[in-house]
């Protein structure tokens, strides 16, 4: 910084403590809420500190004690979440990067008449569709499967932008010199464009990991059967397994299992992260 | 190896520019042929269409005899060496080599073969497991040139190799083209802005100007002989002098008679090379064409100089070429004699050549 | 739009590389749009064996309707409360780490974790916060004097989903800000501070306003988010009550829809819908066109 004033660096770190305490508190009280016993929220006040039923808990959640508490259980449901999180984003990916490599690479006449159809997907979010597209899914029997799960979402002008984005910055020469060598358009897309995209698709990734695993009102719509939930939906089951108070030490213990694939994604790959941020929404 | 033919070729883009309207030239076997121009001439359009990037809008193509029109570049068994090298970035130098020669189904020992020996010829085999990132400007143009050896193509097409290099890079490197097309005898089509590369790499020069040839040579004929003023201010540098010579005299202008091939009292341009003008301390004898210089400006080069004056204190600028250190001073009156036989006459309004 | 040179010929291979993104649009975006519009004017019968056109009528009775109007205007409340709190507070944070040097990873590590969590989770967490029997947040409130009941208090009901939702966007917001800040070159500031302006002027004059095509974006991020991407938040903590305390418009539309089964209806808010994501999306593109011609 250009000076030194030390009350503006004890703000800073006020600011910033306070923010930590803002962002990690509610994690944190789950967490201690995941590892005390039922009898342990009645009444009275939550403890600040890690109680002695952490591996009961998830044991509890995980296996079929969470039938006999009315919760269905995570483990499937994990399983359910994962499947639907990938497949929607490597779904996202392959039909992304094909369509902008098809709308960068060629010209055909109905080339503009693609790309508008795409880019019109962004004014139609699932929200604001629910019924009719709940009655596509149903009559295309669709519902309670992972295709139902996955398929639907994976169209994306978003990513396809991206790539668009991204394949319009290659430089000409080196489609030039691949033709030059040989190769026709499979080849190129195969050999050249992929690799070189390597990085933007991580990011990607990463970003649609978290969306996909974070999906809450489509799994609602298309899954009836318990088996086909995921554990973002489950979470709202599991709140509101029974019509008393929910069992706190056993929801948070949900709540985790929840959290943590995908924050483990973003810590684990902070900066593609963050780049797949910025560049998404370009 | 193959003789690269065009006849009446034009390229019109789809809004209606035409970049090159009708170029025919014949490229023999074996020749090297530089293809220079200012940009926007239609010279990488040209070379551009011989490779097979570019459609033929009309007229005819054809290497080593055969009409290459509509065929695919991969097809056309050319090479070509891109100004920014266009090296794939994700593969090693060894890969980059191999992928053309992948593509055409080659036998690996063949594909060995030949990567083994444009390593040795480029001296680029210690990289050849390296990453294009990982090396100089200088290497990635061996490698950029090594895609194009392994090809064993009939013709190699260069669009501005040496442009992304530095200035003393490219002088090495320029001769190292040469020695190479000189060794492999590949008919070779190059494009380049720059005069000097130019005149020092080609058999024979082509000088485009708005989509058209202006003049075909050895580097030589266009320098002595140059066919239109264009031509004239192109090759050579600094450029030639150009003074206008109307009906009237010309103020500093002494000794100028009639011109060889100029209708007496017609306007013409007279040329003449700053090379071509000596420094003279005597007065003018009959027959000397003698220019008056106040001088407005001197450039030492180190082995030269060059002069730069204002004819007869108020007319065009005028520069003369002095062998070693010039002390001239701005202000100073100069006297400088055309060397006899070295004055060209060009048409006033179409540019061409008259004597 | 922007063009290549090269292109490769033909148009079969190309038509086969769009045609899976293609189909999907069509089937899942397209179909079910059109579809929703053509309910708008129908109205199921009370047996639910046929329907009948009934022209602007699920239209007119939506405008004419207490609770519809209501859950406007709960959306526009919980828009704005939720885009303000987040922007403050990101861009505090941001400019906190901003002035750091060494630690400014580690607090950028700490502070991105709550954009990994959806929102139906991050509901879920301050739900149990704010419980107001063991909630230790809404312990904290009565020992200050506030009685705390999101369950039957409307007020409590949205703040709680406001907090939820902010909470989990700060982290977004953080990460343009902090990149927005960072663009901001360092000669900068220094020849602010030459010029005689302190570090709190230097914000205001200075860094604001270069801040400013970042804060636009953010907003319209925000708006959009807090409209669509909040279902998840309302439905596991609050399931738009208690009363329509926090129903929204797109609860709305899933409750009416999906819950009620009032197709009629529900597609009718489904196309108003629609229209408010087409007006914020030309907005976005305004926006970014302008940006662009900087």
């Amino acid at each position: 910084m250009v000076e030194n004033r030390p009350w503006l660096s004890v703000a800073t770190h006020v600011v910033l403590i306070i923010g930590l305490v803002i962002v990690l508190f509610p994690i944190w009280v789950a967490f201690v809420a995941s590892t005390h016993p039922a009898d342990r929220f009645v009444s009275g006040v939550v403890p600040l500190l890690p109680g002695t039923h952490l591996i009961g808990n998830y044991a509890a959640v995980l296996g079929e004690g969470a039938r006999q508490n009315g919760l269905p259980p995570v483990g499937p449901m994990l399983v359910n979440s994962l499947v639907m999180a990938l497949g929607i984003a490597l779904g996202k990916i392959a039909i992304s990067l094909i369509s902008a490599f098809a709308i960068v690479y060629f010209r055909f006449p109905f080339r503009k008449i693609a790309f508008w159809i795409i880019f019109l997907t962004l004014m139609l979010p699932v929200e604001v569709r629910i019924v009719p597209t709940y009655q596509v899914i149903a009559n295309l029997g669709m519902l309670n499967s992972y295709v139902g799960l996955t398929v639907p979402l994976i169209a994306s002008a978003t990513a396809t932008f991206l790539y668009r984005q991204f394949f319009l910055t290659i430089p000409d020469e080196l489609a030039e010199a691949a033709r030059i060598d040989g190769a026709g358009p499979w080849k190129f897309l195969k050999d050249i464009v992929i690799p070189l995209s390597r990085t933007s698709t991580a990011a990607l990734f990463v970003i649609l990991f978290i969306y996909g695993w974070n999906q809450y009102l489509w799994p609602l719509l298309v899954t009836t059967d318990p088996d086909y939930y995921t554990v973002v939906m489950g979470i709202q089951r599991a709140a509101r397994a029974t019509d008393q108070e929910p069992l706190w030490n056993l929801v948070m213990a949900v709540a985790m299992l929840a959290l943590l694939p995908p924050v483990i994604v973003v810590l684990a790959m902070q900066k593609l992260f963050v780049r797949g941020l910025v560049e998404t929404e370009k | 190896m193959a003789a690269i033919e065009l006849r009446d070729v034009r390229k019109v883009y789809p809004g209606g520019v035409e970049a090159v309207k009708g170029v025919s030239l014949d490229i023999a076997d074996g020749e090297f042929l530089v293809l220079v121009g200012p940009s926007g001439c239609g010279k990488s359009t040209l070379l551009r269409m011989v490779a097979g990037l570019e459609t033929i809008s009309a007229g005819m193509a054809s290497i080593g005899g055969r009409v290459v029109n509509t065929l695919e570049p991969a097809d056309r068994d050319i090479a070509m060496v891109f100004q920014n090298y266009a090296l794939y970035p994700h593969m090693s130098v060894r890969q980059n080599l191999q992928y053309g020669l992948k593509n055409r189904k080659m036998e690996k020992a063949e594909i060995a073969r030949r990567v083994a020996e444009a390593a040795e010829i480029l001296q680029i085999a210690p990289f050849l497991d390296r990453k294009p990132r990982q090396l100089s400007g200088g290497q990635r143009q061996r490698v950029a040139m090594g895609r194009a050896i392994v090809r064993e193509p009939s013709a190699f097409l260069f669009d501005e190799p040496l442009s992304n290099l530095d200035a003393k890079l490219r002088v090495q490197m320029r001769g190292e083209i040469r020695r190479l097309q000189r060794t492999l005898g590949t008919t070779s089509l190059y494009v380049t802005h720059d005069q000097l590369e130019a005149m020092t790499l080609a058999d024979r020069l082509v000088v485009l100007n708005g989509g058209l040839v202006e003049q075909v040579g050895t580097p030589m004929e266009l320098y002595e002989r140059p066919a239109s003023v264009f031509v004239a201010s192109f090759i050579g540098s600094p450029s030639m002098n150009l003074i206008g010579i109307g009906s009237g005299a010309i103020e500093g202008l002494t000794g100028l008679g009639t011109m060889p091939g100029v209708p007496a009292g017609r306007p013409f341009t007279l040329g003449v090379r700053p090379e071509h003008l000596d420094v003279t301390e005597g007065e003018s004898t009959a027959g000397e064409v003698t220019l008056l210089l106040t001088v407005t400006n001197v450039e030492v080069v180190g082995a030269e100089s060059f002069v730069y004056g204002r004819l007869g204190g108020t007319g065009p600028d005028v520069a003369v070429r002095v062998s070693g250190y010039s002390r001239l001073e701005p202000g100073v009156t100069l006297r400088a004699r055309a060397r006899p036989g070295a004055l060209h006459a060009f048409d006033a309004s179409t540019g061409r050549r008259l004597t | 739009m922007a063009e290549k040179r090269v292109v490769f010929s033909g148009w079969g291979f190309p038509a086969l590389l769009l045609l899976p993104q293609l189909a999907i649009t069509f089937i899942f975006f397209i179909l079910p749009a059109a579809q929703a519009v053509r309910q708008s004017f129908f109205r199921a019968d009370a047996f639910g064996f046929g329907e009948r056109f009934v022209g602007l009528a699920n239209y007119t009775s939506l405008l004419a309707s207490a609770d519809y109007l209501q859950s406007f205007v709960t959306t526009l409340i919980f828009s704005l409360a939720v885009t303000v709190l987040t922007l403050v507070i990101s861009l505090a944070f941001a400019a906190a780490v901003d002035r750091l040097i060494r630690t400014s990873g580690l607090y950028t590590a700490l502070m991105i974790w709550p954009y990994a969590i959806a929102p139906a989770i991050a509901g879920v967490l301050w739900w149990f916060m704010f419980d107001p029997s063991i909630g230790i947040v809404a312990y904290w409130l009565r020992v200050g004097g506030l009685s705390w009941n999101h369950l039957l208090d409307g007020t409590d009901a949205l703040i709680l989903v406001i907090v939820a939702s902010a909470w989990r966007q700060v982290s977004y917001n953080f990460i343009f800000f902090l990149a927005g800040l960072q663009s901001i070159p360092r000669s900068l500031h220094e020849a602010a501070a030459i010029d005689g302006a302190g570090p709190v002027k230097r914000f205001f004059t200075i860094v604001l306003p270069l801040l400013s095509p970042t804060l636009f974006f953010l907003i319209v991020i925000d708006v959009v988010y807090a409209f669509f991407d909040t279902f998840g938040v309302i439905d596991a903590t609050t399931a738009g009550g208690p009363g329509q305390a926090t129903t929204t418009l797109v609860y709305k539309a899933y409750a009416d829809g999906f819950l009620s089964q009032n197709f009629g209806s529900s597609a009718a808010q489904s196309v108003i819908l629609t229209l408010v994501v087409v007006a914020l999306t030309v907005v976005q593109f305004r926006f970014i066109e302008r940006r662009v011609h900087y």
